[in-house]
């Protein structure tokens, strides 16, 4: 394989004219993280409703919940992106759809709404079986102390399941920021795009996707070592499940 | 003040509870015993609602747990219960556990529910241990816990689901202890045990289940001097043997 490595090619202007490669690369990286915290954040809010939904049984909310997560985790990621980018606007009233598509940033907004939808099936999921891994007498127990069901829930069953599922939590948290990638197919620069983007202008691409591949590591280990911060912080002394 | 009247409940085709009637009077304590699977814990949690039955009604302090208007948590706030595995609240220190219910369903501000808190802690013996988590108690202990923290919400009526059955034999008498000690101060209870040497210092009814049915309803003496049911003689005849 012949193949001219050229480091230093990071740092020359790339022709967008707005900066050197890595510039475009580290302009990418924020957007990345800035999709991925917003889908992470709305994955937590409707996966916590679909955890909680799923495990009160026999109410219409139930199978309503089940439904959504069947339909959210069964269908690809990169699918669900175009329904949400070329489909749904077509399906709104015209003046809606106008709207929609004339927003400015409408990848960045699509690209949270579907990776967070996704993403929250998911979330839904793990807490199921974190709610479900607890023992039948804490609901009991909490209720016969005169809590409501909601109080139960907020006071009793939810910190102790959030606790059990921060581990897989923070494997679905490294999927997030991963899946965030795949709203370059909707025209958002975020890093995966700006590698691409450099490749075909300086056609280094060992370089390019090298430093993507770097740089979305550092991202994955910094959350790593945060999401491991919290759990040794909420870390229960003498709660099993939790023991070091 | 506990009222249960005709009850029946079925888990889909098996019938785990076959018209029961039964009373417990303000003051007295009432043990419930019997084979596993006789029906003695489910009958019990159905007391507070926590198991739903199908047929019968059972009155806490005149308020009619079928009755659609009847607010079931406020009435289960004022039921003590203690159960098998204890169900202390793990992620909680032992002062959050006796304060949540006083906070959340009573109202009482912080002060007034550690104030009650420390009190029943040092009542039962505990108070040492307050800012520790359940899991760092021993079992006894944990089973003190949880009987202080339903005496926090300062209970008409106090029901104990087999409460000493998951715990060592050392620690069996810590927590019999504490309920000998609360029955002598007249709080109204109602205990399924084997334990029958509590039964006989403190009880002044024993209800004899199998199968589902309440097989005996006497007085302590009757029940032990000359039980009436075959199968009674046949349960006590086991237990007692040792």
């Amino acid at each position: 394989m012949s193949y001219n490595w050229n480091w230093g090619i990071l740092l020359e202007q790339s022709p967008e004219g707005i900066g050197s490669y890595l510039y475009t690369l580290w302009l990418g990286l924020q957007w990345t993280m800035l999709v991925a915290a917003g889908a992470w954040i709305l994955a937590l809010a409707v996966g916590s409703v679909l955890g909680v939904a799923r495990s009160l049984p026999g109410r219409w909310f139930s199978p309503l919940a089940t439904a959504y997560v069947e339909i959210f985790r069964n269908i690809p990621l990169l699918v669900q992106l175009f329904l949400w980018y070329f489909v749904m606007p077509e399906l709104l009233p015209r003046s809606w759809g106008l709207w929609v598509k004339q927003l400015p940033n409408a990848p960045l907004y699509t690209a949270i709404l579907g990776i967070g939808l996704y993403m929250g099936s998911r979330v839904g999921e793990q807490l199921r079986a974190g709610i479900q891994a607890l023992p039948r007498g804490q609901m009991m127990a909490a209720t016969a102390i005169g809590l409501t069901v909601p109080q139960a829930f907020r006071f009793v069953i939810l910190p102790q399941a959030y606790r059990i599922i921060l581990p897989p939590l923070t494997s679905e948290f490294l999927n997030t920021i991963k899946n965030t990638s795949v709203a370059l197919t909707i025209g958002l620069l975020e890093l995966t795009a700006r590698a691409r983007a450099m490749q075909e202008y300086s056609f280094q691409v060992f370089e390019a996707f090298t430093a993507a591949t770097v740089l979305y590591l550092l991202l994955n280990i910094a959350v790593t070592f945060a999401m491991r911060l919290i759990e040794s912080r909420v870390a229960v002394p003498g709660l099993g499940v939790l023991k070091k | 003040m506990i009222e249960i009247d005709n009850v029946s409940k079925w888990y889909g085709d098996f019938n785990v509870l076959k018209h029961c009637t039964t009373s417990v009077t303000k003051g007295e304590v009432v043990v419930v015993c019997g084979p596993s699977g006789s029906g003695k814990s489910t009958l019990i949690k159905t007391v507070n609602g926590l198991e739903e039955f199908q047929e019968g009604d059972i009155r806490v302090d005149g308020t009619a747990l079928k009755d659609k208007s009847t607010n079931l948590p406020k009435l289960r706030s004022r039921v003590g219960m203690v159960f098998q595995h204890f169900e202390l609240f793990p992620h909680l220190k032992i002062t959050e556990n006796l304060c949540l219910g006083q906070m959340k369903v009573l109202g009482r501000d912080r002060e007034t529910a550690m104030k009650k808190a420390t009190a029943l802690l040092e009542r039962v013996g505990l108070e040492a241990h307050a800012h520790k988590f359940p899991g760092q108690l021993s079992g006894g202990q944990q089973q003190r816990v949880a009987i202080a923290r339903a005496l926090c919400m300062d209970p008409i009526v106090m029901l104990f689901d087999e409460p000493t059955s998951a715990l060592d034999p050392e620690m069996v008498n810590e927590v019999l202890d504490v309920m000998v000690e609360l029955a002598r101060e007249g709080m109204t209870m109602m205990v399924v045990t084997h334990e029958m040497g509590f039964a006989r210092k403190v009880a002044n009814r024993v209800i004899f289940m199998d199968r589902g049915e309440i097989v005996e309803d006497a007085t302590k003496d009757d029940f032990f001097g000359k039980p009436r049911s075959e199968r009674a003689q046949q349960f006590l005849s086991k237990i007692l043997t040792h």
